[in-house]
């Protein structure tokens, strides 16, 4: 089952040998984007090109629980349950995280300290990912300090150079346009070496189209070893099993 | 997590419709999921089914009409119907007395079943297949013609007292609670008394609260806690057999927290009311005059599956059927400005052209 690279895998170029990368999915209500995590997890996990026995996902789930991202996954050709068995998967149920009033060490440092252990552990020749699902609600656990929030995350971002970690997280974008000076977003921009954002069409939702993804890739390196942004658009259509992706017009 | 355990394998083949007769007020959905109805059947049609278990419904109200109330009411109503235990929460003094306004389900059956046939045969020829969505439905309603999915209520007339006594209803205020960990105490006591999944449902629950972000509560001004509030109902719920039924006024919060409210809806409506001389409005809709107010569905949950539910609209009309029962119908036109994406214009008449 090798199907050629979509058009996303295309525009994050991941299989370049840059290690320790930072990737944002920004979404709102109308579009989750949801789905290109659940492509990427299947991607490092299960991809046949990357050498897949020495990658490790750590996911730390605030969205849904593990019985959801099971059955989604398992219908994309991923058997999660059996990773997690085989420790090639580190699921942390976050769902009922609270940080206590006072501070957030036995929330948020605690956490961080059980990523730090798994990277470490893990960190001799292989390839980790961490992903987190969602920071907008990592945020409400955190009692709305987004102080903290920012600490963990830039915490996180250390383990990219020092492990050569990958960071995937979800961000709710449309929580912070209401213009009310929110940097939180700008900063997590800034840590981000790709931006994938997901909007529906400014028709609305249709059957055919499911949205627009707009891919940021800052880190693409051209053939003269100089890098630029580059910037991707494409449409989606997502399914069971797979997601379509194609150029605006380009399906009939 | 109960359920996980429980479901390693998730291809193991489901007892076909087998334990569903014997559940009253449940219905197996796609992925692995069931439905719990909603007390309005037009809503459980186009949500395809209805509510999932475990899901958190939140309803934005508008903020000079009651409309979502009917709402409320109907969902309360269904699962006393079905001897589903309730949990009642609204920022009034006297919580329980609203149990008096819940309607009664109506009685005229003959005259109903036969009216609906013809009227799906004559307006709904668009929706027909529709029906082939439900088809678990008619054994349920066959058998001796008491336990139905979901019932048509009659809006004047109020629920049997007998329902209310014997059920589990609990109700509470509120007012009294200066903090929000005590309403979070008597939901997870509530969720935690109801039987819990082991591979077999036996009953649900329904959790209902009522405007929640009202400001005589004292919590009003505690944004975070109310987020977390709501958080952690979605994952109590998500574990546990009940649908958690909140309805909220938008307007009241900032636009940044209302998106995060949003974002925590497993399945997202909003209501709004027709003003009742706009004049303009009336030349652009067929049946203004009897319409109540408009429904929008703007999420509808996604459990076990990344694809999303793409509706043939999401903009409906709310009308009272004989001035009782509660009926969603397709804008016949779609209003001119079309901030709601509402695609719906397929009966478009001709006699305007935007």
């Amino acid at each position: 089952m090798n199907r050629p690279a979509s058009l996303l895998d295309n525009a994050l170029n991941l299989e370049s040998t840059q290690k320790g990368r930072v990737v944002l999915v920004e979404d709102c209500v109308e579009t989750s984007g949801a789905f290109v995590l659940h492509h990427l997890i299947k991607r490092f996990l299960s991809s046949p090109n990357l050498s897949s026995s020495d990658s490790i996902v750590l996911f730390v789930a605030f969205a849904q629980p593990f019985s959801h991202y099971d059955r989604v996954l398992r219908k994309m050709g991923c058997n999660l349950a059996a990773q997690r068995e085989t420790k090639r998967l580190l699921f942390f149920d976050m769902l009922m995280l609270e940080c206590p009033d006072d501070g957030v060490e036995g929330g948020l440092i605690a956490l961080y300290g059980n990523i730090q252990k798994a990277v470490e552990v893990n960190s001799s020749n292989k390839n980790i990912t961490l992903m987190i699902d969602d920071i907008s609600l990592l945020e409400v656990a955190a009692n709305g300090s987004t102080k903290d929030v920012l600490n963990f995350m830039h915490y996180c971002h250390t383990l990219t150079t020092q492990f050569g970690c990958t960071i995937i997280t979800v961000l709710h974008e449309d929580i912070y346009s209401s213009g009310d000076g929110f940097t939180f977003p700008l900063q997590m921009e800034y840590l981000a070496d790709i931006t994938i954002k997901t909007e529906p069409l400014i028709t609305g939702l249709a059957a055919d189209v499911h949205g627009q993804l707009t891919i940021l890739n800052k880190g693409m390196i051209d053939g003269f070893g100089s890098s630029k942004g580059k910037i991707h658009n494409f449409h989606y259509k997502i399914k069971e099993n797979n997601v379509d992706y194609f150029y605006p017009g380009s399906r009939s | 997590m109960a359920s996980s355990k429980v479901r390693t394998s998730s291809f193991s083949r489901k007892v076909p419709a087998a334990p569903t007769s014997s559940i009253p007020g449940l219905k197996y959905g796609p992925n692995g999921t069931i439905f719990l109805s909603s007390g309005i059947p037009d809503l459980d049609k186009i949500l395809g089914g209805g509510f999932h278990l475990g899901s958190l419904v939140m309803i934005i109200e508008d903020t000079e009409a009651p409309h979502h109330m009917l709402l409320l009411r109907t969902f309360m109503s269904q699962g006393l119907i079905h001897n589903q235990p309730v949990l009642y929460a609204s920022p009034s003094k006297n919580p329980r007395a609203f149990l008096g306004t819940l309607p009664a389900t109506l009685v005229s059956k003959d005259d109903k079943s036969i009216k609906s046939d013809a009227e799906q045969k004559d307006l709904r020829i668009a929706w027909q297949y529709k029906k082939y969505l439900g088809e678990n439905k008619p054994p349920i309603e066959e058998r001796d013609g008491k336990v139905e999915y979901c019932n048509d209520f009659d809006l004047r007339k109020p629920i049997e007292k007998h329902l209310i006594a014997g059920n589990r209803v609990e109700c509470v205020s509120l007012l009294d609670c200066s903090s929000l960990t005590g309403i979070r105490d008597s939901c997870s006591k509530f969720l935690s008394q109801l039987p819990r999944y082991d591979g077999n449902i036996t009953s649900a629950g329904r959790i209902a609260i009522q405007s929640f972000c009202a400001p005589q509560c004292e919590y009003y001004d505690k944004e975070w806690d109310m987020l977390s509030f709501i958080r952690s109902i979605k994952s109590m719920v998500r574990s546990s057999n009940a649908v958690a039924f909140l309805t909220f006024p938008a307007s009241l919060l900032s636009q940044s927290v209302s998106k995060r409210w949003q974002h925590l809806a497993d399945t997202l409506l909003s209501i709004k009311a027709i003003p009742d001389e706009d004049k303009e409005l009336a030349t652009l809709l067929t049946g203004y005059q009897d319409m109540l107010g408009l429904l929008s569905i703007h999420k509808v949950a996604r459990f076990n599956t990344q694809v999303p539910v793409i509706l043939d609209a999401t903009t409906y009309s709310m009308k009272l059927q004989k001035r009782r029962s509660l009926v969603l119908e397709c804008l016949n036109q779609a209003p001119v400005d079309g901030a709601s994406g509402c695609s719906s214009s397929s009966k478009n008449t001709g006699t305007l052209d935007f």
